[in-house]
């Protein structure tokens, strides 16, 4: 048994060994081999709003063959003032595992501190998005085939989104040549810029213009406007940097669009129907990938 | 004119502080230990090593390593001089840890230690210092 806090926390051969593994569950999806974890129980403990994270992690399980169990923070006691840490000691106590999005940054390490059974990362704060990246790398693998020298655009959001920060440590891991495209004021943390070059010698180069020439992957992220004190300030970035069929038009014809979703403005519906577009491929991954981790959490 | 700061029988002199930081680790030291005896700053003293330092004189204590761990965030050149009896029995250099657990606040508030009653750790990397829940790395002064 073990936890999956962080993509930090892996060895470039860890996320190769999910990434083979979730190519196979790909194939048992729908067979009756798929019921791996026939007999547990997984609780999905959503502490923030999430549609896919949720909706995917509650999809593997079912596929494993193993049962859900859903906790509510709004209508559990949390509600009238449960700490976090005695949330889980007593869902400990209830499931094989546990699936944890949560608002504060570092809550899942301190969660996988207190719990017998294992933790997996949904998400915390703006820190990271562990499976996420396992679902990122999957479908750039799929899609190009390769992951190393690779050239990727990060755009958007970066000092904010979780996603982006994980993605960014798992592309350097992998040798893809980064492209940081984002304003001024959203600028990816220098501290994982600095770790990824240190430890990777990774290639990463930062901008604030969109140029797509030669362009493998654009990867987009909403601006997370809900982190905007200024709101006004938010909307305007977020015109900025949209990806609509005018911008495309000068982009390479196989480079492919990826999104952790929601997308909100920066991708207009219009983008959905061109082939480049991935992103609901990228969000189907979800669920092969986060059966890879379940199973390797809860089996070992 | 010499400045003459009265020597002190037993207790620790912490030589060799940047310049500056001389009251912070005084806050550091007076956090840790009450005041019974006599304390002293003195600041911009010329040094051979640093061109400027501060040295702090505390009377009646001798400073354990988890104190000396955060005194070495903001002064990590500093010398501990242990006085007994009027002379100096021991005398060692300020090390920064690898971990430091247990002593210090995350400065990001949105860690989760911030919020629940969690240890904090602070991993070495480098000239920085990581904290293991929120990730996020700081330098040493930003910790102190």
């Amino acid at each position: 048994m073990q936890d999956l806090i962080s993509i930090r926390d892996l060895s470039k051969k860890d996320v190769e060994s999910f990434l083979s593994e979730a190519a196979k569950m790909e194939k048992l999806i729908g067979t009756p081999g798929s019921e791996l974890l026939k007999g547990k129980v997984i609780a999905n403990m959503f502490f923030e709003p999430s549609t896919r994270t949720n909706m995917s992690f509650q999809a593997a399980t079912k596929r494993l063959g193993a049962k859900i169990m859903t906790f509510y923070p709004s209508t559990s006691s949390v509600a009238k003032g449960e700490t976090l840490a005695d949330t889980i000691r007593m869902i400990d106590g209830y499931a094989d595992a546990m699936v944890l999005r949560h608002p504060m940054e570092g809550a899942a390490r301190f969660a996988a501190d207190l719990a017998k059974h294992p933790v997996i990362n949904a998400g915390d704060g703006g820190n990271q998005h562990p499976t996420q990246t396992l679902i990122d790398l999957y479908t750039i693998k799929k899609i190009k085939g390769k992951i190393s020298g690779l050239s990727v655009s990060l755009l958007g959001d970066l000092k904010h989104a979780r996603a982006m920060r994980s993605l960014l440590y798992g592309l350097s891991m992998f040798g893809a040549k980064i492209t940081l495209v984002a304003p001024e004021a959203l600028r990816m943390d220098q501290d994982i810029l600095q770790e990824c070059k240190g430890k990777f010698g990774a290639k990463v180069s930062q901008t604030q213009e969109i140029r797509l020439s030669g362009c493998d992957v654009l990867y987009a992220c909403r601006i997370q406007k809900e982190r905007f004190s200024d709101k006004y300030e938010a909307e305007k970035m977020q015109k900025e940097f949209r990806i609509d069929l005018e911008l495309l038009a000068g982009a390479p014809k196989n480079m492919a669009i990826l999104h952790p979703l929601p997308k909100v403005d920066e991708i207009p519906a219009e983008v959905d129907s061109d082939p480049r577009a991935k992103y609901f491929e990228q969000a189907a991954n979800g669920v092969p990938v986060r059966m890879a981790v379940l199973h390797r959490c809860i089996k070992g | 004119m010499p400045l003459n700061v009265q020597k002190i029988n037993e207790g620790t002199v912490i030589d060799h502080i940047p310049a500056g930081a001389g009251s912070r680790v005084l806050q550091i030291l007076s956090s840790s230990y009450p005041l019974s005896g006599m304390a002293a700053l003195i600041m911009n003293a010329p040094s051979k090593k640093l061109g400027r330092k501060d040295i702090v004189k505390m009377e009646g204590v001798y400073v354990e390593e988890k104190t000396a761990n955060r005194i070495a965030l903001i002064a990590p050149k500093a010398t501990m001089n242990i006085i007994k009896g009027g002379r100096v029995v021991d005398k060692h250099n300020v090390e920064m840890p690898h971990a430091l657990s247990g002593i210090l606040i995350c400065p990001n508030p949105n860690c989760v230690t911030n919020f629940e009653r969690a240890q904090t750790t602070f991993l070495e990397e480098g000239s920085l210092l990581r904290c293991r829940h929120c990730e996020r790395a700081f330098k040493p002064d930003e910790l102190a």
